[in-house]
């Protein structure tokens, strides 16, 4: 008795001091990087379905929904309850009555109708179109044949009901910053696109364009006692090897990691201890042109699927910054099958297979890729003399990566190698191999297969989660066994942060995208006043 | 001189005319529009409903007569066309980037020529000695070194190493931001200068002017200020004017690398994302930048040198 008495007493003083030293500290700066290449779009996030846009746009605006990435889902950030009606197509929301916009007005119902309203504006190419055309009536003021959403209905200042059109979660489609809520009254105004107004934990203080942006703390935010900086700096960093200098150099706060950093900030004893490491939502894959006469065959697809050997590339290449794939699915999605095994390394295997199709002798095929070191071109060059061993050749037609797109959605390639978002809704991930679904959409290796179309319909129409997971278990393994593509990893992003920073989010979506409110920085930061 | 201005000024409207339309066919016929960039990092797929309404928006759908018609007509008005990307007119948005290309360029050659000139001068003066071979390593080395690399190496020791200047960015603009990219652009400008002040120092060394100057009995301090700097600063001030045009385009791999706001990165964002109004836009302010800077240096150059006819 005694002795158990002593251990949870030691245990209690061990988790208060874990507790005291997580108390969070107000005050400072926090010196972000935003560091996926190019400079930010502009200040309407509207305009921009960019990764490295949304870094900026977390401090200054915020969604109907967030990532929840501890639970990893979304979850209600700009309503505090939601009803849902009996057929699951009725959204009523209860919105936040203390959500207040930067230039001191509280957040209504007629904002978010004015902001989803004006997102499907028919004369502009607003991205986020795409993900409010489930709501009932929007496609409709897209094509100007109305000029209001008639899914969208004021029932009070704080109350707003959603009719959407497919059974679906729209906490998935209404959390991507480029659904920022904007003030009604205020973005109208020509000021906006310099002196953005939102309802995020930051309010816009300074912008230097091509070098970084300056947010301080927003006193109002309706979280309490939130945010704990006073400001946050997000610069532009887009070369790895500055952002290593800078970071080692203690000028930035947290910096993305590329493969060859993450070994040596591996083997760096005092680096190693601030890395954060998440499997993201991307599946690296070779899509295989089912219009490519070998490709049509599953024996030749399955065959280059057992002839990679894909744990050797991610070991050498990749430098284990990934996770081997087995299907499309990726390890952080709700659907993923743990009991699925990724196809075995197998030569002899793999030529059977391709003799068994009628290419005892293989063939040869055009791969287009883009220079990337995690999934362009230096992968190709490591799969080549694997596949030359069972009879393929490989000729590599290399692109940029605006063009790898724009060949993938034209079908104009016999293989390309390319990162796809995989999630975070498996549902809507399956949905790119729905024989519904055009190449132009992300159908890019032109599935279709009659039981995976059926499995997935009854996994959007079933009201019960768990029969729903177990249909998309089934269509991913139907995925696995076709083999449209050569399913090679999945991305392990990862975040070198300095000691002093403080509540970094696992956000498997993209890890680069944090909610600032939650960070903060201890007094050791060199900017901690 | 205002005639010779005014004729110089005219000459640039063809080559201006005939850049625009090299830019204009060479991105009107390579694949990838602003819209498919949008999805190049496979993160958020743009349905085809907005990517067509996009490339609607944007004149993709012209026939590239019309499109290149309605480009020139902007352009004789001053109308650069409006940017894909950030949605505002590109004047503005190459305007944001005008500035800090300017301190990075003036600061650079300013070191080029600080450190390029006297050691090409020194170099001269003593031909074969332990001052030429070092000066002439260094400047060798100079034009050899990769910026990128040099760029890392000038962070690693005075960032990283000393801790006496920031590794990166813009800041406040002030001086501590701009030394090492500056210097990391102009190493290679002022090897360049180095070498052909010391040319053009040693052949004017052999002239008949000089050694009649010497025959006259002149002092040689004399000599090196009345003949050797004055006939040897024509060649020189016409390779700043040149190495000005070039550092401005060479900007672009030490602005990527220091985080550096300039037009240079602007280029090269906007051909990743093929923002073609700005490209075009960018390239044009280049290509007027290093014809006017040259025609200042020839108009330098005449007021030097007499014997230039402003004819």
């Amino acid at each position: 008795m005694l002795k158990k008495l002593i251990a949870t007493t030691a245990l209690a003083l061990v988790m208060g001091g874990v507790a005291e030293a997580q108390t969070p500290r107000s005050g400072g700066t926090i010196r972000f990087t935003a560091p996926y290449g190019s400079s930010f779009a502009n200040l309407d996030i509207h305009t921009s379905n960019r990764a490295q846009d949304e870094i900026w746009a977390k401090a200054i605006h915020r969604t109907l929904y967030n990532w929840d990435s501890t639970n990893n889902k979304p979850a209600l950030e700009l309503a505090t309850s939601v009803t849902v009606s009996g057929d699951g197509l009725v959204y009523t929301y209860k919105l936040r009555n203390d959500a207040i916009f930067h230039h001191g007005r509280a957040m209504t119902a007629d904002d978010v109708i004015w902001t989803f309203t004006r997102l499907m504006d028919g004369t502009k190419a607003y991205p986020g179109a795409r993900y409010i055309r489930i709501i009932k009536g929007a496609v409709e003021v897209e094509k100007g044949q109305a000029k209001e959403i008639s899914g969208l209905k004021k029932i009070d200042d704080h109350t707003l009901e959603i009719t959407l059109t497919e059974k679906v979660d729209p906490g998935f489609y209404f959390y991507p910053s480029m659904l920022s809520i904007y003030p009604a009254d205020e973005a109208t105004k020509e000021s906006f696109n310099a002196r953005p107004v939102g309802l995020g934990p930051y309010k816009f203080a300074e912008y230097v364009p091509g070098s970084r942006l300056t947010a301080e703390r927003w006193e109002k935010f309706y979280k309490p006692g939130k945010p704990y900086a006073d400001k946050v700096v997000v610069s532009i960093i887009g070369e790895a090897a500055a952002r290593d200098v800078a970071f080692r150099n203690k000028e930035i706060d947290a910096s993305i990691l590329g493969p060859t950093q993450y070994v040596a900030y591996k083997a760096d004893p005092n680096l190693s201890k601030g890395i954060l490491e998440v499997a993201e939502v991307y599946t690296r894959v070779m899509g295989l042109n089912p219009s490519f006469k070998p490709f049509s065959d599953k024996r030749v697809r399955q065959a280059i699927n057992h002839a990679i050997d894909a744990d050797l590339i991610i070991k050498r290449l990749n430098k284990e910054k990934a996770y081997r794939a087995t299907s499309w699915l990726p390890l952080s999605s709700p659907a993923y099958d743990s009991a699925l095994k990724p196809y075995a390394y197998d030569p002899e295997k793999a030529k059977k297979l391709l003799a068994e199709a009628g290419y005892p002798d293989g063939f040869e095929f055009e791969w287009t890729a883009t220079s990337n070191e995690s999934w362009g071109i230096p992968i190709v060059e490591a799969v080549i003399p694997m596949l030359e061993k069972v009879g393929i050749k490989v000729k590599i037609k290399p692109v940029e990566g605006t063009v790898l797109s724009e060949v993938a959605r034209k079908g104009e390639y016999q293989a390309f190698i390319w990162s796809l978002s995989t999630g975070p809704d498996p549902l809507a991930a399956l949905k790119c191999f729905h024989s519904a679904t055009p190449q132009s959409a992300c159908n890019y290796t032109l599935f279709k297969n009659p039981e995976f179309d059926k499995l997935l319909d009854e996994a959007g129409a079933a009201a019960d989660p768990e029969k729903q997971i177990a249909n998309l278990k089934k269509a991913n393994a139907i995925l696995y066994e076709e083999a449209p593509m050569w399913f090679f990893n999945y991305n392990k992003a990862v975040m070198a942060y300095q000691p002093w920073l403080k509540g970094l989010q696992p956000n498997a979506t993209e890890l680069a995208i944090q909610n600032y409110e939650e960070m903060w920085v201890d007094e050791s930061s060199p900017a901690a006043k | 001189m205002l005639s010779f201005i005014v004729r110089r000024l005219l000459q640039t409207l063809p080559i201006i005319l005939a850049v625009a339309a090299i830019i204009f066919v060479l991105f009107s016929v390579i694949p990838g529009t602003f819209a498919s960039s949008m999805s190049d990092d496979g993160r958020s797929v743009l349905d085809a409903e907005v990517m067509a309404r996009m490339n609607k928006e944007f004149g993709y759908d012209d026939p590239v007569y019309i499109r290149f018609g309605k480009y020139i007509a902007d352009l004789a008005t001053f109308d650069l066309g409006t940017s894909f990307r950030s949605r505002q007119p590109v004047t503005s948005v190459i305007a944001d980037r005008l500035w800090p290309t300017a301190q990075l360029t003036l600061a650079s050659m300013l070191f080029a020529i600080a450190m390029g000139v006297p050691l090409g001068f020194i170099a001269a003066l003593r031909p074969g000695s332990w001052v030429d071979m070092v000066s002439m390593v260094t400047a060798v080395s100079g034009l050899s070194l990769p910026k990128f690399w040099l760029g890392l190496m000038l962070m690693y020791l005075f960032a990283l190493v000393l801790g006496w200047l920031p590794s990166f960015g813009y800041g406040d603009g002030s001086l501590r931001y701009l030394i090492l990219p500056s210097i990391a652009l102009g190493v290679a400008p002022m090897a360049l200068l180095a070498r052909t002040t010391r040319a053009a120092v040693l052949e004017i060394m052999n002239a008949d002017f000089v050694r009649t100057a010497r025959a006259k009995g002149m002092s040689e301090r004399r000599v090196v200020q009345w003949h050797l700097t004055r006939n040897a600063l024509v060649i020189v001030l016409t390779t700043i004017g040149l190495q000005f045009g070039t550092v401005i385009g060479q900007a672009v791999v030490v602005e990527k690398l220091f985080a550096w706001p300039g037009l240079g990165s602007l280029l090269v964002d906007s051909v990743t994302l093929r923002d073609i109004p700005v490209v075009q836009g960018s390239i044009l302010v280049i290509v007027l930048l290093f014809l006017l800077i040259n025609m200042l240096v020839d108009v330098l150059c005449a007021i030097i040198d007499p014997r230039i006819k402003y004819s």
